[in-house]
């Protein structure tokens, strides 16, 4: 196999993990308004995915600097050309994290609202753009060849087509799902059959969204009929949610849903192969795997690294996930455990 | 402004934002996972109170740290990615490796970290801390892999077919991977870290101990917040010195291998031996030598800072003038007759001297930090508490003008072109390497946005720390409150 294509199906693998783990992440960021009923259920929402959110979000990382280290022209081009798409995703990300780690901080309400919203934003946002993003990459975009470069020139709102914008209902739709799931699976009490419920109605209207887009996104855009293997599987698997969902099988759902997301990311790129960014002006235009592509030697490089590291990485977020597996119930959450904003502890008052 | 002053100021502002938080974190965590080493050691409950005091402030430097750096992954392909073509087969590389050797590492640890206190073997989540200090470095040696090339090209070849910058076989990795630009700047820019989380925790400690003295609480001070002073103070003093010696190291490199950066950090425009190194400098803001005056000169430590030499022909150092005609004969053919090579003088110069005089500051505070505290004493001493907190954003800000140096001192090069391999083609312009399908308005947009964004967010990280330093520490630690197979950690790590 040519050394391009590995790192083509590479970065599907990357893309894939980071939607996997980052998709109930951002699932149980979107359900924290909505879902959580009290400050004790919200912190036990953020509690679940609390040791492991910030390892799950490097896979972006590592699927950027993978991409820009592999296809250095996809990288330039994608990036350029999806410059406001990302910035707002950037933002996103940048408040979810500080969201992440300051809201507990500081021991007062009207601070923690603020930054459960930020939160809620920074979880929405993503979810939608990355499958507005992805949805661009099966449909083609406005590719031209400038000075012997492509070049997206087409700018922000051409990348907003009734196509994308379901891409990212999809999306959103099977993060949601998923948090839900994951919340079921790590949660006891109340708060588990609540979820469980939500999975159930959630899972529904995911199955639909993604069934519709999936078979346009064949019918229009695939020239590929192998593609129709990946499809299968999602739609499957997605069927088998709603089954799990409703048997309250909660480690059968999660497991199903993340075989969805990854058929997904296998149905996007196999409609994109050969191409790794069409155009949708001219099918000559457009960017190919090995038009992106770096030199052999640096393939060949970063094939030995990624083949070595990847395996490491996965053997140890999974020990992650293993010593947190342990559910949690509201009594363990115990009380809040920031400082007052202004009133200090009083110094000079206390006996040793 | 055209798109590509816009991209310059937007890659600067967020690099530089990001290079405050940066060095805390690198320094910061190996201090803490030596305070914690300590009570798995000794057992003794002030370590403990030490690593959760610290471990604190580290995560809430960290939160911001991560944030920012996000955007730093995306930037390259956003805002230049005519440059991203062009070095995108060597460029790459270090970047994808740091995410897979090192934010890996860092992230996931630091999670098991925060909420592993009740859920690991003490020694395991001893080694977790331990994982992420490891982490934190190992990622600056990969990302410095990718700056040094960028000031050093080496590892690579021009690729005619493709106009692009390609690897040099596959050894040629091992040539990004032992640049001797990056062999200089990584172990510079760790120690700086060390200087500045030395800083941090000393200052802040001293700070304490004068606080606790005042009120009564000699014991405190005495016993808790002295010995976290003091691993501050020797991280400190081993910090700077080899702050020194890899700075020197530097020098040495720059005159070898970027001689006009080397000028510029004197503004001196003819080449001359026995270059002077002055303290002050006044004149007018435009890269014109005739109109400004030097005071204060210090008689050949220029040319000794490049060459080793104070005076004499080794002492001999090219001036900007010369070095602008150079490039403008070599590059003639390319880039026209006009172009201009010379950095800005006037940024050059001042942070280059910025640079070295903050660090003054912590010199200053780790000599008067170890007579105060020698043989077991504490202090009361108000100037040594102001001295503190003084001390406390001065290297900060020395590593910000170490980089603002570093990178306006290649300037009008985004890839200087390395000396040693005149021919090779592996160089490129700052303005030849900007994003051409972005315009100036978007841009605009992003800075705009991100200033802002970052300008609120580093509000509340001061207030955060502000607040968590002023707290202190409990005064005597509880006993664990949990009951019996209760999973909340003990510290109160948890969101």
């Amino acid at each position: 196999m040519d050394l391009s294509v590995l790192w083509f199906l590479l970065l599907a693998v990357l893309w894939t993990g980071y939607l996997v783990l980052e998709g109930f992440d951002f699932g149980v960021g979107m359900l924290l308004k909505p879902f959580a009923r009290n400050e004790n259920e919200r912190r036990m929402l953020l509690r679940t995915v609390g040791p492991i959110w910030d390892g799950n979000e490097v896979w972006l990382l590592t699927a950027g600097g993978a991409t820009f280290a592999a296809f250095p022209e996809w990288y330039a081009t994608m990036f350029s050309g999806f410059y406001l798409a990302l910035l707002l995703i950037l933002v996103a990300l940048i408040v979810r994290i500080c969201a992440f780690e300051w809201r507990q901080k500081i021991d007062d309400p009207i601070w923690r609202n603020r930054w459960d919203w930020a939160h809620t934003f920074g979880a929405w946002i993503p979810s939608v753009l990355w499958g507005v993003a992805f949805a661009n990459l099966v449909q083609g975009m406005q590719i031209e060849i400038i000075d012997g470069n492509h070049q997206l020139t087409g700018g922000f709102f051409s990348l907003i087509t009734p196509f994308t914008l379901l891409g990212g209902v999809t999306t959103a739709a099977l993060f949601l799902t998923h948090g839900a799931v994951f919340l079921a699976l790590k949660t006891d009490g109340e708060v588990r059959v609540r979820a469980g419920l939500l999975a159930q109605r959630l899972s529904i209207g995911s199955l639909l969204v993604a069934a519709v887009w999936a078979v346009w996104a064949q019918l229009a855009f695939s020239s590929n009929v192998f593609s129709w293997v990946p499809l299968v599987i999602a739609a499957l698997s997605l069927v088998g949610v709603v089954i799990a969902a409703r048997a309250r099988r909660e480690g059968w759902a999660f497991a199903l849903n993340a075989v969805a997301i990854a058929a997904a990311v296998a149905l996007i790129f196999s409609i994109m192969y050969p191409n790794v960014m069409p155009s949708s002006l001219n099918p000559d235009w457009s960017l190919t795997i090995a038009g992106a592509s770096s030199s052999k030697a640096t393939l060949q490089v970063m094939s030995v690294i990624a083949l070595v590291m990847v395996p490491i990485v996965l053997a140890y977020q999974g020990w992650t996930l293993w010593v947190f597996r342990a559910r949690l119930t509201g009594a363990q959450i115990g009380s809040a455990t920031g400082l007052h904003p202004f009133r200090e502890r009083s110094f000079e008052n206390v006996d040793r | 402004m055209e798109a590509l002053d816009l991209a310059r100021w937007q890659f600067g502002i967020i690099t530089v934002y990001h290079f405050i938080l940066v060095p805390l974190t690198i320094g910061l965590a190996p201090l803490v996972a030596i305070m914690h080493t300590l009570w798995v050691r000794t057992g003794s409950e002030r370590w403990l109170k030490m690593t959760k005091f610290f471990g604190k402030l580290l995560l809430i430097n960290f939160a911001l740290g991560v944030a920012t750096g996000i955007v730093q992954e995306f930037q390259f392909g956003m805002n230049w990615s005519e440059y991203s073509r062009f070095v995108g087969d060597i460029f790459g590389a270090p970047l994808a490796i740091e995410a897979l050797v090192a934010f890996f590492l860092e992230s996931t640890f630091l999670g098991l970290w925060i909420f592993g206190w009740d859920r690991l073997p003490k020694k395991v989540h001893l080694a977790c801390i331990w994982l992420v200090a490891f982490g934190t470095t190992a990622s600056a040696y990969f990302i410095l892999a990718a700056n040094s090339w960028m000031q050093h090209p080496v590892g690579a070849v021009f690729n005619p077919e493709t106009g692009r910058a390609e690897l040099d076989g596959v050894q040629g990795i091992f040539a990004v991977l032992t640049n001797s630009t990056l062999l200089a700047a990584f172990p510079h820019t760790i120690a700086t870290s060390w200087l500045v989380a030395g800083t941090f925790v000393a200052g802040i400690s001293g700070w304490w101990i004068v606080r606790s003295v005042k009120a009564g609480r000699t014991e405190e001070a005495r016993l808790t917040w002295r010995p976290a002073a003091y691993i501050g103070l020797v991280a400190m003093v081993i910090a700077g010195i080899a702050v020194i010696g890899t700075g020197d190291a530097q020098g040495k490199l720059m005159y070898e291998q970027q001689p006009s950066k080397m000028a510029a950090a004197e503004a001196q425009c003819e080449s001359t031996e026995a270059a002077p190194f002055s303290l002050l400098t006044i004149g007018d803001l435009s890269n014109n030598c005739d109109s400004s005056t030097r005071l204060l000169s210090v008689p050949g430590l220029t040319s000794f800072l490049g060459t080793g030499h104070f005076s004499g022909p080794e002492s001999f150092l090219p001036g900007v003038n010369d070095l602008q005609s150079e490039a403008q004969a070599r590059f003639a053919d390319q880039f026209g007759p006009d172009q201009d090579y010379t950095p800005n003088l006037m940024v050059t110069y001042w942070s280059f001297r910025l640079m070295i005089g903050l660090g003054v500051f912590s010199a200053v505070l780790a000599l008067a930090g170890l007579w105060l505290l020698r043989k077991g004493r504490v202090t009361d001493s108000v100037w040594f508490s102001r001295l503190c907190l003084l001390a406390l954003p001065m290297p900060f800000l020395a590593a910000s003008f170490g980089w603002i140096f570093t990178e306006m001192g290649r300037q009008p090069w985004v890839v200087a072109p390395n000396p040693a391999n005149p021919v090779d083609n592996v160089y490129l312009l700052t303005q030849q390497g900007v994003s051409t399908v972005v315009p100036a308005w978007s841009v605009l947009t992003s800075m705009v946005i991100f200033t802002l964004l970052y300008a609120a967010l580093g509000a509340v990280w001061f207030f955060l720390l502000r607040r968590y330093v002023r707290e202190g520490i409990e005064p005597e630690v509880p006993t664990s409150e949990q009951l019996p197979g209760q999973p909340e950690p003990t510290l109160s790590f948890a969101y």
